[in-house]
Protein backbone atom coordinates (compact mmCIF):
# COMPACT_ATOMS: atom_id res chain seq x y z
CA UNK A 1 0.00 0.00 0.00
CA UNK A 2 1.55 3.37 -0.66
CA UNK A 3 1.11 5.43 2.19
CA UNK A 4 1.28 9.65 2.76
CA UNK A 5 2.69 11.31 5.64
CA UNK A 6 0.62 14.56 6.80
CA UNK A 7 3.01 16.69 8.91
CA UNK A 8 2.03 20.11 10.90
CA UNK A 9 4.42 22.43 13.26
CA UNK A 10 3.83 24.10 16.41
CA UNK A 11 7.16 26.40 16.53
CA UNK A 12 7.84 28.26 19.80
CA UNK A 13 9.93 31.66 19.20
CA UNK A 14 11.40 33.72 22.21
CA UNK A 15 10.66 37.07 21.21
CA UNK A 16 13.56 39.65 21.13
CA UNK A 17 12.54 42.01 24.23
CA UNK A 18 14.48 42.87 27.26
CA UNK A 19 12.29 41.74 30.06
CA UNK A 20 9.33 38.75 30.71
CA UNK A 21 5.99 38.64 29.03
CA UNK A 22 4.39 39.60 32.63
CA UNK A 23 6.97 41.13 34.74
CA UNK A 24 10.36 43.56 34.49
CA UNK A 25 12.46 40.54 35.28
CA UNK A 26 15.76 40.09 32.17
CA UNK A 27 15.73 37.59 30.31
CA UNK A 28 19.42 37.53 29.60
CA UNK A 29 20.64 33.97 28.66
CA UNK A 30 22.89 32.43 31.01
CA UNK A 31 22.44 34.15 34.28
CA UNK A 32 23.12 32.23 37.71
CA UNK A 33 19.87 30.33 38.19
CA UNK A 34 17.05 32.16 39.80
CA UNK A 35 18.73 35.88 39.67
CA UNK A 36 16.20 36.53 37.63
CA UNK A 37 13.45 35.20 38.71
CA UNK A 38 11.12 38.20 40.19
CA UNK A 39 8.19 37.88 42.46
CA UNK A 40 5.95 36.96 38.95
CA UNK A 41 8.18 34.21 37.88
CA UNK A 42 8.29 32.75 41.16
CA UNK A 43 4.85 33.11 41.36
CA UNK A 44 4.38 34.68 45.16
CA UNK A 45 0.81 35.39 46.05
CA UNK A 46 -0.94 38.49 45.24
CA UNK A 47 1.27 39.47 42.09
CA UNK A 48 -0.34 40.20 38.89
CA UNK A 49 1.36 40.47 35.08
CA UNK A 50 1.26 43.26 33.12
CA UNK A 51 1.57 42.44 29.54
CA UNK A 52 4.66 43.53 27.58
CA UNK A 53 4.69 46.32 25.09
CA UNK A 54 7.10 45.00 22.81
CA UNK A 55 6.17 41.69 22.87
CA UNK A 56 2.87 42.32 21.10
CA UNK A 57 4.60 44.41 18.79
CA UNK A 58 6.26 41.82 17.85
CA UNK A 59 2.89 39.73 17.77
CA UNK A 60 1.96 42.54 14.63
CA UNK A 61 4.81 42.25 13.07
CA UNK A 62 4.78 38.52 12.61
CA UNK A 63 1.22 38.76 11.72
CA UNK A 64 1.82 41.58 8.91
CA UNK A 65 4.66 39.72 7.53
CA UNK A 66 2.45 36.60 6.59
CA UNK A 67 -0.76 38.72 5.71
CA UNK A 68 -2.39 37.72 8.74
CA UNK A 69 -6.14 38.30 10.40
CA UNK A 70 -4.94 40.60 13.51
CA UNK A 71 -8.09 40.27 15.30
CA UNK A 72 -8.86 43.68 17.24
CA UNK A 73 -9.36 42.18 20.32
CA UNK A 74 -7.55 38.84 21.69
CA UNK A 75 -7.54 37.25 25.49
CA UNK A 76 -5.19 35.73 27.42
CA UNK A 77 -6.28 32.29 28.81
CA UNK A 78 -5.20 30.50 31.79
CA UNK A 79 -3.37 26.70 30.43
CA UNK A 80 -3.73 25.12 34.03
CA UNK A 81 -1.31 21.53 34.68
CA UNK A 82 1.36 20.81 37.48
CA UNK A 83 5.03 20.57 37.07
CA UNK A 84 7.82 22.16 39.27
CA UNK A 85 9.06 24.41 36.54
CA UNK A 86 5.41 26.23 36.47
CA UNK A 87 5.22 27.02 39.81
CA UNK A 88 1.51 29.00 39.68
CA UNK A 89 -0.13 25.67 38.46
CA UNK A 90 -0.77 27.62 35.10
CA UNK A 91 0.59 28.71 32.00
CA UNK A 92 -0.68 32.64 30.69
CA UNK A 93 -1.04 31.34 26.56
CA UNK A 94 -3.76 32.30 24.41
CA UNK A 95 -6.57 29.87 23.62
CA UNK A 96 -9.92 30.90 21.31
CA UNK A 97 -8.64 34.09 20.27
CA UNK A 98 -4.98 33.95 19.89
CA UNK A 99 -3.38 37.74 18.50
CA UNK A 100 -2.79 36.13 15.08
CA UNK A 101 -5.02 34.25 12.82
CA UNK A 102 -4.90 32.81 9.62
CA UNK A 103 -2.12 33.61 7.39
CA UNK A 104 0.59 31.76 5.22
CA UNK A 105 4.07 31.14 4.26
CA UNK A 106 5.12 30.27 0.76
CA UNK A 107 8.20 27.47 1.19
CA UNK A 108 10.97 27.43 -0.95
CA UNK A 109 11.26 23.08 -1.30
CA UNK A 110 15.03 22.33 -2.41
CA UNK A 111 15.36 19.78 -5.63
CA UNK A 112 16.02 16.07 -4.08
CA UNK A 113 17.39 13.60 -6.66
CA UNK A 114 15.24 13.63 -9.74
CA UNK A 115 12.89 15.64 -8.08
CA UNK A 116 12.66 19.21 -9.08
CA UNK A 117 12.78 21.92 -6.77
CA UNK A 118 9.16 23.60 -6.15
CA UNK A 119 7.12 26.08 -4.10
CA UNK A 120 4.36 25.52 -1.63
CA UNK A 121 2.24 27.59 0.43
CA UNK A 122 1.62 26.53 3.79
CA UNK A 123 -1.25 28.13 6.08
CA UNK A 124 -0.62 29.40 9.49
CA UNK A 125 -3.86 28.48 11.64
CA UNK A 126 -2.88 31.08 14.41
CA UNK A 127 -0.07 32.60 16.25
CA UNK A 128 -0.49 33.26 20.18
CA UNK A 129 1.37 34.98 23.17
CA UNK A 130 2.27 32.80 25.99
CA UNK A 131 5.10 32.56 28.72
CA UNK A 132 7.81 29.96 28.76
CA UNK A 133 8.44 28.16 31.68
CA UNK A 134 11.50 27.52 34.00
CA UNK A 135 13.81 24.23 33.27
CA UNK A 136 14.21 21.41 35.61
CA UNK A 137 17.72 20.47 36.43
CA UNK A 138 18.37 16.70 37.37
CA UNK A 139 21.56 15.27 38.69
CA UNK A 140 22.66 18.27 41.21
CA UNK A 141 21.80 16.74 44.30
CA UNK A 142 20.82 12.99 45.14
CA UNK A 143 16.97 12.13 44.90
CA UNK A 144 16.28 16.00 43.59
CA UNK A 145 15.36 17.94 41.25
CA UNK A 146 16.98 21.73 40.52
CA UNK A 147 14.20 24.50 39.66
CA UNK A 148 15.61 27.43 37.69
CA UNK A 149 12.94 30.19 37.15
CA UNK A 150 14.92 32.74 35.19
CA UNK A 151 13.12 31.00 31.91
CA UNK A 152 9.79 31.32 33.84
CA UNK A 153 7.46 34.30 31.82
CA UNK A 154 9.98 34.81 28.74
CA UNK A 155 7.92 36.09 26.20
CA UNK A 156 6.83 33.10 23.58
CA UNK A 157 5.42 33.66 20.66
CA UNK A 158 3.64 29.99 19.15
CA UNK A 159 3.01 29.75 15.54
CA UNK A 160 0.79 26.79 14.54
CA UNK A 161 0.71 25.74 11.12
CA UNK A 162 -2.46 23.39 9.24
CA UNK A 163 -1.81 19.67 8.83
CA UNK A 164 0.07 21.06 5.09
CA UNK A 165 3.10 19.04 4.60
CA UNK A 166 3.59 15.87 2.62
CA UNK A 167 7.03 15.09 3.74
CA UNK A 168 10.05 15.52 6.13
CA UNK A 169 12.11 17.96 3.33
CA UNK A 170 8.74 20.10 3.50
CA UNK A 171 8.82 20.35 6.84
CA UNK A 172 12.14 21.44 6.89
CA UNK A 173 11.85 23.95 4.20
CA UNK A 174 8.79 25.27 6.54
CA UNK A 175 11.02 25.25 9.02
CA UNK A 176 13.72 27.02 7.74
CA UNK A 177 11.56 29.64 6.40
CA UNK A 178 10.46 30.74 8.87
CA UNK A 179 13.24 30.53 10.76
CA UNK A 180 14.59 32.90 8.57
CA UNK A 181 11.69 34.71 8.91
CA UNK A 182 11.37 35.75 12.23
CA UNK A 183 14.97 37.08 12.01
CA UNK A 184 14.34 39.18 9.13
CA UNK A 185 11.53 40.72 10.52
CA UNK A 186 13.74 40.75 13.99
CA UNK A 187 11.00 39.55 16.44
CA UNK A 188 13.61 36.44 17.51
CA UNK A 189 17.22 36.08 17.66
CA UNK A 190 16.80 32.67 15.97
CA UNK A 191 19.18 30.97 18.05
CA UNK A 192 18.14 27.42 18.52
CA UNK A 193 21.36 25.98 20.48
CA UNK A 194 20.11 28.29 23.04
CA UNK A 195 16.34 27.33 22.36
CA UNK A 196 15.21 30.56 21.09
CA UNK A 197 13.24 28.41 17.99
CA UNK A 198 11.96 25.16 18.68
CA UNK A 199 9.46 22.87 16.99
CA UNK A 200 7.00 20.39 18.00
CA UNK A 201 6.23 17.94 15.01
CA UNK A 202 2.68 16.55 14.38
CA UNK A 203 3.09 13.31 12.38
CA UNK A 204 0.86 10.98 10.85
CA UNK A 205 0.09 8.70 7.89
CA UNK A 206 -2.78 7.64 5.62
CA UNK A 207 -3.07 5.44 2.94
CA UNK A 208 -2.26 7.76 0.06
CA UNK A 209 -5.57 9.16 -1.47
CA UNK A 210 -7.51 8.45 1.60
CA UNK A 211 -9.65 12.28 3.40
CA UNK A 212 -9.25 11.19 7.07
CA UNK A 213 -5.97 12.12 8.92
CA UNK A 214 -4.47 9.34 10.79
CA UNK A 215 -3.94 9.56 14.58
CA UNK A 216 -0.70 11.62 15.18
CA UNK A 217 1.88 11.75 17.49
CA UNK A 218 3.60 15.09 18.32
CA UNK A 219 7.48 15.03 18.59
CA UNK A 220 8.40 17.68 20.99
CA UNK A 221 10.95 20.56 21.01
CA UNK A 222 13.42 20.05 18.12
CA UNK A 223 16.17 22.35 18.33
CA UNK A 224 17.73 21.48 15.12
CA UNK A 225 16.89 20.81 11.52
CA UNK A 226 19.07 17.77 10.82
CA UNK A 227 17.51 15.99 14.19
CA UNK A 228 13.84 17.38 12.86
CA UNK A 229 14.63 15.45 9.31
CA UNK A 230 15.88 12.24 11.71
CA UNK A 231 12.98 12.24 13.78
CA UNK A 232 9.83 12.87 10.83
CA UNK A 233 11.81 10.21 8.56
CA UNK A 234 12.26 7.83 11.68
CA UNK A 235 8.73 8.01 12.76
CA UNK A 236 7.13 7.91 9.48
CA UNK A 237 8.62 4.37 8.83
CA UNK A 238 7.54 3.54 12.94
CA UNK A 239 3.93 4.39 11.94
CA UNK A 240 3.65 3.05 8.71
CA UNK A 241 5.57 -0.03 10.08
CA UNK A 242 3.03 -0.67 12.97
CA UNK A 243 0.04 -0.02 10.55
CA UNK A 244 1.30 -2.82 7.76
CA UNK A 245 1.92 -4.93 11.04
CA UNK A 246 -1.79 -4.65 11.71
CA UNK A 247 -1.37 -2.69 14.74
CA UNK A 248 -2.99 1.07 15.74
CA UNK A 249 -1.37 4.13 16.60
CA UNK A 250 -2.27 5.84 20.11
CA UNK A 251 -2.14 9.65 20.22
CA UNK A 252 0.95 10.37 21.78
CA UNK A 253 3.67 12.87 22.60
CA UNK A 254 7.18 11.27 21.72
CA UNK A 255 10.81 12.53 22.01
CA UNK A 256 13.52 12.24 19.27
CA UNK A 257 16.63 10.79 20.91
CA UNK A 258 19.86 12.21 18.70
CA UNK A 259 21.93 9.67 19.70
CA UNK A 260 19.87 6.25 18.45
CA UNK A 261 17.75 8.24 15.85
CA UNK A 262 14.84 7.34 17.29
CA UNK A 263 11.20 8.53 18.60
CA UNK A 264 10.15 7.14 22.00
CA UNK A 265 6.61 7.84 23.34
CA UNK A 266 7.27 10.20 26.56
CA UNK A 267 3.96 10.08 28.61
CA UNK A 268 0.40 8.72 27.54
CA UNK A 269 -1.82 12.15 27.21
CA UNK A 270 -5.19 10.97 28.42
CA UNK A 271 -5.40 12.62 31.52
CA UNK A 272 -2.29 15.50 31.40
CA UNK A 273 -4.00 16.91 28.30
CA UNK A 274 -7.29 18.31 30.23
CA UNK A 275 -5.91 21.85 30.18
CA UNK A 276 -8.94 23.61 31.46
CA UNK A 277 -8.33 26.58 29.81
CA UNK A 278 -10.21 29.54 31.24
CA UNK A 279 -9.83 33.31 30.46
CA UNK A 280 -7.06 34.65 32.84
CA UNK A 281 -9.14 36.81 35.08
CA UNK A 282 -5.64 39.16 35.84
CA UNK A 283 -5.29 40.17 32.26
CA UNK A 284 -7.90 41.83 29.94
CA UNK A 285 -8.37 41.70 26.98
CA UNK A 286 -5.80 42.91 24.57
CA UNK A 287 -6.74 45.04 21.74
CA UNK A 288 -4.92 45.53 18.36
CA UNK A 289 -6.24 48.81 16.92
CA UNK A 290 -6.02 49.39 12.98
CA UNK A 291 -3.87 52.56 14.27
CA UNK A 292 -1.54 50.00 16.08
CA UNK A 293 -0.91 48.26 13.00
CA UNK A 294 -0.13 51.04 11.17
CA UNK A 295 2.42 51.92 13.81
CA UNK A 296 4.44 49.06 13.59
CA UNK A 297 4.19 49.15 10.10
CA UNK A 298 5.73 52.23 9.56
CA UNK A 299 9.04 50.17 11.39
CA UNK A 300 8.92 47.28 9.12
CA UNK A 301 11.64 47.04 6.29
CA UNK A 302 10.89 45.68 2.98
CA UNK A 303 9.98 42.25 3.35
CA UNK A 304 12.49 38.91 2.33
CA UNK A 305 10.42 38.49 -1.07
CA UNK A 306 10.39 42.17 -2.34
CA UNK A 307 14.40 42.83 -2.10
CA UNK A 308 14.84 39.32 -3.57
CA UNK A 309 12.68 40.31 -6.89
CA UNK A 310 14.48 43.31 -6.99
CA UNK A 311 17.54 42.18 -7.08
CA UNK A 312 16.74 39.76 -9.75
CA UNK A 313 15.02 41.86 -11.75
CA UNK A 314 17.30 45.29 -11.45
CA UNK A 315 20.07 43.92 -10.25
CA UNK A 316 20.15 41.21 -12.50
CA UNK A 317 21.55 39.41 -9.70
CA UNK A 318 21.57 35.35 -10.54
CA UNK A 319 18.10 33.59 -8.08
CA UNK A 320 20.30 31.25 -6.12
CA UNK A 321 22.60 34.93 -5.11
CA UNK A 322 19.62 36.99 -4.27
CA UNK A 323 17.84 34.09 -2.47
CA UNK A 324 21.07 33.72 -0.20
CA UNK A 325 21.32 37.47 -0.09
CA UNK A 326 18.02 37.69 1.24
CA UNK A 327 18.22 34.25 3.44
CA UNK A 328 19.08 36.52 6.47
CA UNK A 329 19.02 40.03 7.67
CA UNK A 330 22.58 39.63 8.66
CA UNK A 331 24.19 38.41 5.08
CA UNK A 332 21.54 41.02 3.73
CA UNK A 333 23.06 44.04 5.79
CA UNK A 334 26.56 43.20 5.42
CA UNK A 335 25.77 42.58 1.07
CA UNK A 336 23.73 46.31 1.07
CA UNK A 337 26.85 47.98 3.50
CA UNK A 338 29.36 46.79 0.66
CA UNK A 339 27.08 48.59 -2.26
CA UNK A 340 26.44 51.42 -0.35
CA UNK A 341 30.18 52.01 0.21
CA UNK A 342 31.04 51.10 -3.15
CA UNK A 343 28.25 53.98 -4.41
CA UNK A 344 30.77 56.13 -2.18
CA UNK A 345 34.01 55.56 -3.49
CA UNK A 346 32.88 55.26 -7.52
CA UNK A 347 33.92 56.80 -10.60
CA UNK A 348 31.30 59.77 -10.65
CA UNK A 349 30.91 58.39 -14.96
CA UNK A 350 29.32 54.71 -13.59
CA UNK A 351 27.04 53.90 -15.49
CA UNK A 352 23.58 52.10 -14.26
CA UNK A 353 24.52 49.21 -16.18
CA UNK A 354 27.87 49.08 -14.49
CA UNK A 355 26.46 49.41 -11.24
CA UNK A 356 24.20 46.29 -12.05
CA UNK A 357 27.54 44.39 -13.18
CA UNK A 358 29.12 45.18 -9.95
CA UNK A 359 26.11 44.49 -7.44
CA UNK A 360 26.28 40.92 -9.16
CA UNK A 361 30.25 40.63 -8.85
CA UNK A 362 29.18 42.10 -5.25
CA UNK A 363 27.22 39.01 -4.36
CA UNK A 364 29.17 36.70 -5.81
CA UNK A 365 31.92 37.46 -3.42
CA UNK A 366 29.99 37.88 -0.49
CA UNK A 367 28.37 34.36 -0.94
CA UNK A 368 31.49 32.33 -2.11
CA UNK A 369 34.22 33.69 -1.04
CA UNK A 370 33.35 35.48 2.26
CA UNK A 371 30.76 32.36 2.80
CA UNK A 372 33.29 29.93 2.66
CA UNK A 373 35.72 31.47 4.70
CA UNK A 374 33.02 32.15 7.44
CA UNK A 375 31.83 28.15 6.92
CA UNK A 376 35.49 27.35 7.26
CA UNK A 377 36.38 29.70 10.53
CA UNK A 378 32.55 28.76 11.54
CA UNK A 379 32.04 32.26 11.96
CA UNK A 380 29.05 34.52 11.38
CA UNK A 381 28.78 37.37 9.37
CA UNK A 382 28.22 39.67 11.90
CA UNK A 383 31.86 38.24 12.96
CA UNK A 384 33.98 38.58 10.27
CA UNK A 385 36.89 39.94 10.14
CA UNK A 386 36.31 41.55 6.90
CA UNK A 387 34.82 44.69 7.27
CA UNK A 388 31.66 45.65 4.76
CA UNK A 389 33.72 48.76 3.68
CA UNK A 390 37.03 46.98 3.93
CA UNK A 391 35.72 44.84 1.30
CA UNK A 392 34.23 47.67 -1.02
CA UNK A 393 37.01 49.35 -1.17
CA UNK A 394 38.81 45.88 -2.29
CA UNK A 395 36.08 45.28 -4.58
CA UNK A 396 36.84 48.94 -5.89
CA UNK A 397 40.03 48.06 -7.26
CA UNK A 398 39.23 45.04 -8.90
CA UNK A 399 36.13 47.46 -10.77
CA UNK A 400 38.60 50.27 -12.01
CA UNK A 401 41.44 47.61 -13.52
CA UNK A 402 44.05 47.90 -10.85
CA UNK A 403 44.17 44.41 -9.45
CA UNK A 404 42.69 41.55 -11.00
CA UNK A 405 40.33 38.65 -9.95
CA UNK A 406 42.67 36.37 -9.38
CA UNK A 407 45.36 38.74 -7.18
CA UNK A 408 41.80 40.02 -5.45
CA UNK A 409 41.50 36.42 -3.74
CA UNK A 410 45.27 37.28 -2.40
CA UNK A 411 43.80 40.78 -1.25
CA UNK A 412 41.09 38.82 0.41
CA UNK A 413 43.19 36.59 2.46
CA UNK A 414 45.33 39.06 3.69
CA UNK A 415 42.85 40.93 4.75
CA UNK A 416 41.41 38.03 5.99
CA UNK A 417 44.46 38.02 8.20
CA UNK A 418 44.21 40.63 9.59
CA UNK A 419 47.60 42.05 7.41
CA UNK A 420 45.79 45.63 6.52
CA UNK A 421 43.67 47.57 3.61
CA UNK A 422 43.54 46.22 0.44
CA UNK A 423 45.65 49.54 -0.93
CA UNK A 424 48.60 48.71 1.63
CA UNK A 425 48.16 44.91 0.80
CA UNK A 426 48.52 45.35 -3.06
CA UNK A 427 51.56 47.69 -2.56
CA UNK A 428 53.35 45.27 -0.53
CA UNK A 429 52.78 42.29 -1.96
CA UNK A 430 53.06 44.18 -5.82
CA UNK A 431 49.43 42.96 -7.15
CA UNK A 432 48.77 45.78 -9.61
CA UNK A 433 47.78 44.46 -12.70
CA UNK A 434 49.09 45.69 -15.70
CA UNK A 435 47.32 48.45 -17.77
CA UNK A 436 49.52 50.04 -19.44
CA UNK A 437 49.09 48.70 -23.11
CA UNK A 438 52.39 49.54 -24.44
CA UNK A 439 53.95 47.26 -21.76
CA UNK A 440 51.49 44.65 -22.32
CA UNK A 441 52.32 44.93 -26.37
CA UNK A 442 55.81 44.59 -25.70
CA UNK A 443 55.17 41.20 -23.67
CA UNK A 444 52.80 40.15 -26.82
CA UNK A 445 55.70 40.68 -28.84
CA UNK A 446 57.97 38.33 -26.67
CA UNK A 447 55.19 35.75 -26.99
CA UNK A 448 54.65 35.50 -30.55
CA UNK A 449 58.24 35.52 -31.26
CA UNK A 450 58.91 32.74 -28.61
CA UNK A 451 55.74 30.68 -29.86
CA UNK A 452 55.68 30.81 -33.53
CA UNK A 453 53.92 26.93 -33.28
CA UNK A 454 51.10 27.80 -31.85
CA UNK A 455 51.05 31.56 -33.83
CA UNK A 456 50.85 28.87 -36.73
CA UNK A 457 48.05 26.75 -35.34
CA UNK A 458 45.60 29.97 -34.32
CA UNK A 459 46.11 30.50 -38.11
CA UNK A 460 45.39 27.15 -38.81
CA UNK A 461 42.01 27.46 -37.01
CA UNK A 462 42.78 26.47 -33.68
CA UNK A 463 41.05 28.19 -31.16
CA UNK A 464 42.97 26.64 -28.15
CA UNK A 465 45.97 28.23 -29.73
CA UNK A 466 45.00 31.88 -28.69
CA UNK A 467 44.14 30.94 -24.88
CA UNK A 468 47.45 29.39 -24.97
CA UNK A 469 49.08 31.93 -26.47
CA UNK A 470 47.05 34.82 -23.72
CA UNK A 471 48.53 31.99 -21.03
CA UNK A 472 51.67 32.52 -21.63
CA UNK A 473 51.35 36.24 -21.72
CA UNK A 474 50.45 36.32 -18.53
CA UNK A 475 53.19 33.75 -16.93
CA UNK A 476 55.58 36.50 -18.88
CA UNK A 477 53.93 39.43 -16.96
CA UNK A 478 53.78 37.21 -14.13
CA UNK A 479 49.87 37.74 -13.92
CA UNK A 480 50.02 41.02 -13.30
CA UNK A 481 48.64 41.79 -17.45
CA UNK A 482 45.33 42.75 -17.38
CA UNK A 483 43.58 39.46 -18.69
CA UNK A 484 40.84 41.66 -20.95
CA UNK A 485 43.46 44.18 -22.38
CA UNK A 486 45.39 41.32 -22.98
CA UNK A 487 42.93 39.43 -24.92
CA UNK A 488 41.84 42.62 -27.11
CA UNK A 489 45.39 43.41 -27.88
CA UNK A 490 45.97 39.66 -28.70
CA UNK A 491 43.12 39.91 -30.91
CA UNK A 492 44.41 42.65 -32.80
CA UNK A 493 48.04 41.55 -33.60
CA UNK A 494 47.10 38.09 -34.75
CA UNK A 495 44.43 39.93 -37.23
CA UNK A 496 46.73 40.36 -39.68
CA UNK B 1 -25.31 18.96 31.73
CA UNK B 2 -25.22 16.19 34.73
CA UNK B 3 -22.17 15.52 36.52
CA UNK B 4 -21.42 12.08 38.54
CA UNK B 5 -19.24 11.32 41.20
CA UNK B 6 -16.18 9.78 38.99
CA UNK B 7 -16.47 13.75 37.52
CA UNK B 8 -15.55 14.97 40.58
CA UNK B 9 -13.14 13.19 41.61
CA UNK B 10 -11.37 13.54 38.35
CA UNK B 11 -11.43 16.99 38.62
CA UNK B 12 -10.22 16.91 42.02
CA UNK B 13 -7.21 14.98 40.95
CA UNK B 14 -6.65 17.76 38.42
CA UNK B 15 -6.43 20.20 40.36
CA UNK B 16 -4.17 18.15 42.83
CA UNK B 17 -7.11 17.97 46.00
CA UNK B 18 -7.15 15.52 48.06
CA UNK B 19 -10.85 14.86 48.89
CA UNK B 20 -12.82 11.67 50.73
CA UNK B 21 -15.75 10.24 49.69
CA UNK B 22 -18.22 12.33 51.64
CA UNK B 23 -16.38 15.78 50.49
CA UNK B 24 -16.92 14.25 46.82
CA UNK B 25 -20.60 14.21 47.16
CA UNK B 26 -21.05 17.13 49.11
CA UNK B 27 -19.17 18.72 45.95
CA UNK B 28 -21.16 17.32 43.95
CA UNK B 29 -24.19 18.67 45.26
CA UNK B 30 -22.47 22.16 44.65
CA UNK B 31 -21.53 21.78 41.70
CA UNK B 32 -24.34 20.92 40.08
CA UNK B 33 -26.48 23.41 42.00
CA UNK B 34 -23.72 26.20 39.62
CA UNK B 35 -24.27 24.12 36.81
CA UNK B 36 -28.43 24.36 37.00
CA UNK B 37 -27.75 28.08 37.79
CA UNK B 38 -26.05 28.23 34.16
CA UNK B 39 -28.87 26.17 32.77
CA UNK B 40 -31.35 28.77 33.85
CA UNK B 41 -28.97 32.14 32.20
CA UNK B 42 -28.94 29.47 29.07
CA UNK B 43 -32.90 30.23 28.26
CA UNK B 44 -31.90 34.08 27.55
CA UNK B 45 -31.04 34.71 24.31
CA UNK B 46 -27.63 36.28 23.69
CA UNK B 47 -27.66 36.01 19.65
CA UNK B 48 -25.44 38.79 18.77
CA UNK B 49 -24.12 39.55 21.92
CA UNK B 50 -20.24 39.14 21.56
CA UNK B 51 -19.45 37.20 24.94
CA UNK B 52 -17.08 39.41 27.36
CA UNK B 53 -13.87 37.47 28.71
CA UNK B 54 -13.73 39.93 31.44
CA UNK B 55 -15.83 41.70 34.13
CA UNK B 56 -14.76 45.19 33.08
CA UNK B 57 -15.37 47.07 29.80
CA UNK B 58 -11.83 48.20 29.35
CA UNK B 59 -8.42 46.62 27.55
CA UNK B 60 -5.20 45.82 28.61
CA UNK B 61 -2.55 48.63 29.62
CA UNK B 62 0.53 47.54 28.27
CA UNK B 63 4.25 48.23 30.12
CA UNK B 64 7.14 48.87 28.27
CA UNK B 65 9.54 46.36 27.57
CA UNK B 66 12.22 47.92 30.78
CA UNK B 67 14.23 45.48 33.04
CA UNK B 68 12.45 46.90 36.38
CA UNK B 69 13.53 43.77 38.69
CA UNK B 70 16.69 43.24 40.64
CA UNK B 71 17.79 39.82 41.93
CA UNK B 72 16.39 38.82 45.08
CA UNK B 73 17.05 35.43 45.11
CA UNK B 74 18.19 35.07 48.54
CA UNK B 75 15.01 37.23 50.32
CA UNK B 76 12.86 34.79 48.35
CA UNK B 77 15.02 31.40 48.89
CA UNK B 78 14.56 32.40 52.97
CA UNK B 79 10.72 31.54 52.13
CA UNK B 80 11.67 28.39 50.31
CA UNK B 81 9.91 25.17 51.92
CA UNK B 82 12.34 22.99 54.27
CA UNK B 83 14.11 19.96 53.00
CA UNK B 84 11.63 17.81 55.01
CA UNK B 85 14.83 15.56 56.02
CA UNK B 86 14.27 16.37 59.76
CA UNK B 87 16.33 19.48 59.83
CA UNK B 88 15.36 23.05 59.45
CA UNK B 89 17.02 23.29 56.12
CA UNK B 90 15.68 24.95 53.02
CA UNK B 91 15.28 22.63 49.72
CA UNK B 92 17.58 24.97 48.16
CA UNK B 93 21.02 24.39 46.39
CA UNK B 94 23.17 26.22 44.39
CA UNK B 95 20.87 28.67 43.74
CA UNK B 96 18.17 25.85 42.87
CA UNK B 97 15.34 25.23 44.18
CA UNK B 98 14.85 21.73 45.05
CA UNK B 99 11.66 19.52 44.67
CA UNK B 100 11.49 15.77 44.45
CA UNK B 101 12.95 13.55 41.26
CA UNK B 102 10.44 14.59 38.57
CA UNK B 103 12.58 13.51 35.35
CA UNK B 104 10.59 10.65 33.60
Amino acid sequence: MEWEVVIGLETHTQLRTKSKQFSGASITYGAQPNTQADEVSVALPGVLPVLNKQAVECAIKFGLAINADIPARSVFSRKNYFYPDLPKGYQISQFELPVVGKGAVTIQVPAVGKNAAYEKVINITRAHLEEDAGKSVHGAVEGMSGIDLNRAGTPLLEIVTEPDMRSAAEAVAYAKKLHELVQWIDICDGNMQEGSFRCDVNVSVRPKGQEKFGTRREIKNLNSFKFMTQAIEYETRWQIETLEDGGTIQQATVLFNPDTGETKAMRSKEEANDYRYFPDPDLLPLEVTAADKARVQATMQKSQNEEYLRYVNDLNMFPDDARAITSSRQIYNYFESVLAELRKIAVPTATQTQDNANAKSVANWVINTLGSYLNKTNLDISESPVRPEQLAKMLSKIFDNTISNNAAKQVFEAMWMGEGEADAIIEAKGLKQESDSGAIEAILDEVLKANPAMVEEFKAGKEKAFNALVGQAMKASKGKANPAQVNDLLKKKLAF
Amino acid sequence: MALNITDIKRIAHLARLEINEQEASQTLTKLTGILGLIEQMQAVDTAGITPMSHSQDVVQRLREDVVTATNQREAFQANAPILGNGSAEKAVDSGLYLVPKVIE
